[in-house]
């Protein structure tokens, strides 16, 4: 299946992909609507930033997901495509998959339910990180495993 | 191939799954005393709550037996293991050809004298006794937990939803003493207090006279609701029965195999190899249930899989606080802290052992996965006891978990 990668060579550090994903998510119809009033949205992908090098990080789909094994409420679930999705309302933010997930991907929201990438499954077409990185250090397309 | 699977947790639930990894034909067939669809335990204090509604309980979906072809037997006791089969407490015989042991844990009950005259009486770890003081908690309650440990507290916690008047009895000198130290007990001590519940440590009951506790310290406490929560007992009487070795636990191999042929033990009722702490104890934990049971059940099925690097692990909030443990507290405590939030890891010969985090839980889980495939640290960059990142890992790494298919 088609997941998201990222080149850690290509990364500018600029944080649009977590700016685009926050809005991706927000169910607002403009970014400035998103951001400028009330809460502002999580973002499900993170930029990491380091001395000469800066990249992204979100849910990487795993083949044996340790946080749906791990949840205890059954949220989490692997659908027949490969997609890690969380079931909001079966969430009740105990953060057990925080704690399981080896890459840190899955972002807290308050008491709300989690938050993780869900590859943009409800808005269609390309993840909205990758649409928006401007250097594409983002991408959308199917791989193997490392050699 | 005839499954049966004796339990119907997560355990369970993770033999099912692992079974129709690679056998959907055999039949499987679920024992449970309880009458209810798997639901998760740890659900209760949400329900009793008002957070989770009874149809969120479940632990999987309500079509999730017809979807795996499994056939529950609920409301039946499981009372002995013969050679082929299981015998119930209704006099049915089930006959497997393999047979996993998911029986759990059962509170244990400290002998206290005048305890049996103690009306409205509970302990908290199923949907019926959660479903049992939902009919007895009012505002009016004067609630007292004996036990200040991760089931007690989290009752107490929806205590403070009925009722102001919460006290809360341990023996230990600190609350949560499983999973915080002594520092990190004080403060969410604080938080609890200042949420509303009263504390009693380094104290036990030596006697009840009727509805009043009378402490070892000689104080006096009346009340009208008990909880008895100091702790859980494995269930490993049947397994014993059966000829299966038990030590703290049911013994098995890494496949979750027993001594006995054709019988796999999974969950709360075994011991499990810590690699933390390097030797086996019980991990009553459900991310551990159900990797075990998965295990377990592909095992059965056949196939081949192994439980690697387990170690204790949990994640638990308070009235909006909340701390991710892992590990074992042993080594030299790198510490920092500031206002609410804490943080302390474990380190012994250049190894992560163990870590709590409390209020910044972000990311929490990349310590986790450095301390279970025991990396040494110093082959990672020093930031990573700064902050968990992957940057910490080199380029190599970062590529393999970012630029490929994991």
């Amino acid at each position: 299946m088609k997941k998201v990668y990222v080149n850690e060579e290509r990364c500018l550090g600029c944080h649009l992909c977590e700016y685009f994903c926050g809005y991706a998510h927000s169910g607002k119809d403009s970014m400035e609507k998103a951001y400028n009033y009330g809460t502002p949205p999580v973002a499900r992908i993170q930029i990491e930033e380091g001395d000469n090098i800066n990249f992204a990080v979100s849910c990487r789909h795993c083949e044996t997901p340790v946080c749906v094994k791990s949840c205890i409420t059954g949220a989490l679930s692997r659908d027949e495509n490969g997609v890690i999705t969380v079931d909001e309302s079966r969430c009740i933010g105990c953060f057990t998959c925080i704690l399981s997930c080896p890459y840190g991907s899955i972002v807290p929201d308050g008491e709300k339910p989690i938050k993780k990438c869900d590859l943009c499954v409800q808005n269609g077409g390309e993840p909205a990180c990758v649409a928006a990185c401007p250097n594409r250090a983002i991408v959308f397309e199917e791989r193997g495993e490392a050699e | 191939m005839k499954y049966v699977i004796i339990g119907n947790s997560a355990a369970a639930v993770g033999c099912i799954e692992g079974i129709r990894k690679t056998d959907t034909k055999g039949t499987i067939t679920v024992i449970s005393d309880e009458l209810y669809h798997t639901y998760s335990r740890p659900l209760i204090s949400y329900y009793l709550y008002g957070k989770v509604t009874p149809d969120k309980m479940l632990y999987r979906s309500e079509s999730f037996y017809k979807d795996n072809n499994v056939q529950t037997l609920l409301g039946e006791k499981a009372v002995k293991i013969n050679k082929k089969e299981v015998v119930l407490e209704s006099g049915k015989k089930v006959p497997f050809d393999k047979l996993l042991i998911a029986t759990g844990s059962s509170p244990f009950i400290p002998p206290m004298q005048g305890l049996e005259n103690v009306k409205n009486q509970f302990t908290f770890m199923k949907y019926d006794d959660a479903l049992a003081m939902e009919k007895v908690l009012t505002p009016a309650s004067k609630v007292r937990m004996i036990g200040a440990g991760l089931i007690g507290l989290k009752c107490a916690e929806v205590v403070t939803k009925f009722t102001s008047d919460i006290t809360v009895v341990d023996l230990a000198d600190r609350i949560l003493s499983s999973i915080l130290d002594a520092d990190a007990a004080a403060i969410m001590q604080k938080h609890l207090e200042d949420c509303g519940m009263r504390f009693f440590l380094s104290d036990s009951v030596s006697s009840f006279k009727e509805n009043v506790a009378i402490l070892q310290s000689g104080k006096e406490i009346a009340f009208d609701v008990l909880v008895v929560a100091v702790g859980v007992r494995p269930n490993t009487g049947l397994a014993a029965d059966a000829g299966v070795t038990v030590e703290k636990g049911i013994v098995t191999d890494e496949t979750q195999k027993t001594n006995v042929e054709n019988i796999y033990a999974a969950g709360d009722c075994v011991v499990t190899q810590d690699v933390t702490f390097g030797g086996k104890r019980i991990l009553a934990l459900l991310p551990n249930a159900y990797m075990q049971g998965e295990v377990a059940g592909i095992n059965m099925a056949g196939g081949h899989s192994e439980l690697k690097n387990a170690a204790p692990m949990n994640a638990i909030g308070f009235c909006g606080y909340h701390i991710l443990t892992a590990g074992t507290y042993t080594g030299e405590p790198i510490f920092e802290c500031d206002g609410k939030s804490y943080k302390k890891l474990f380190v012994k010969d250049g190894l992560l052992k163990g870590f709590i985090l409390m209020g910044d839980i972000e990311r929490g889980g990349i310590y986790t996965n450095i301390m279970k495939k025991q990396i040494p640290l110093d082959t990672l960059d020093p930031q990573i006891l700064a902050k968990p990142q992957l940057m910490a890992f080199d380029q190599k790494e970062r590529k393999r978990m970012l630029g490929s298919l994991v």
